[in-house]
């Protein structure tokens, strides 16, 4: 996309919204929503530093769609303000969020773990890098995560 | 110290030979533990790995590493040499273990 000052003044006094769908299993994908957010971010002379926060809340949140969920759709704001990005699921629901918050656990199988993830790190490191994030899950429906980064 | 000074020492075995071979070394980086690297990885490192697959270059391109080092003669699996191809990322192997791996990056550096 080329961007003029206009196209940027446009984006930056308006919001933008981009809609991602994240398939399940499909780790061949994986990561392409949030390298498209960040290069749009990038465009728009957002700081690297709260790039870098968006870039991993955003990854570590696709990545559990496609470990633990059948998949779902990531939906991203960018205003003026702030970053709003909300991944919403159809897995099995998360049964303790507690628990799923702590730092090292993880429900991850083998074959997870073998590709480099499964650490428990995922939620802890979505809220880390975060500024707001909220979750709401339902057994065996799915599982939304509304995740905020300010911009300053 | 640049990528194509990396390829040009010999060090490595060159796997694929990215867009961008003038893009600065900052430092040799060694981790596997994906959501770390994601956190963690310097922005121009020279990442030191035994994690060959898909997702290593997913966080390579959200870091702004500059190349990863396949330690161990660790395997780099078909999707994602294709994946490296196609982003125009730089992908060495060694059979050297991580440290040395990352201590032949640190010793030309500072050559």
């Amino acid at each position: 996309m080329k961007m003029d000052f206009m196209g940027v003044h446009h984006i930056m006094t308006d919001r933008i919204t981009l809609n991602y769908e994240v398939s399940a299993e499909d780790f061949t994908r994986a990561g392409e929503a949030s390298s498209d957010v960040k290069k749009k971010l990038k465009q728009m002379g957002v700081e690297p530093s709260t790039i870098t926060k968006v870039a991993i809340a955003m990854y570590e949140g696709e990545i559990n769609m496609v470990i633990h969920a059948q998949g779902g759709q990531i939906n991203v704001v960018i205003s003026p303000d702030e970053v709003l990005m909300k991944l919403a699921d159809r897995g099995p629901g998360i049964n303790d969020i507690e628990k799923a918050m702590e730092a090292g656990f993880s429900t991850a199988p083998d074959n997870i773990r073998a590709l480099g993830f499964g650490a428990g790190m995922g939620l802890p490191n979505m809220k880390k890098y975060s500024d707001e994030m909220q979750i709401e899950t339902e057994i065996g429906k799915g599982t939304t995560v509304t995740m905020k980064v300010f911009l300053s | 110290m640049k990528i194509k000074d990396l390829i040009d020492a010999n060090l490595f075995t060159v796997l694929n030979q990215g867009k961008d071979v003038e893009q600065e070394i900052t430092k040799p980086f060694c981790c596997d533990l994906l959501s770390i690297c994601m956190s963690k990885t310097p922005k121009g490192a020279a990442w030191v790995t035994v994690m060959g697959n898909i997702n290593t270059l997913a966080v390579l391109s959200l870091t702004d590493a500059s190349c990863i080092i396949l330690a161990e003669n660790a395997v780099f699996d078909e999707p994602a040499l294709e994946k490296a191809k196609s982003e125009g990322i730089t992908v060495f192997r060694t059979e050297l273990p991580v440290f040395e791996s990352a201590l032949a990056v640190y010793n030309l550096r500072n050559d």
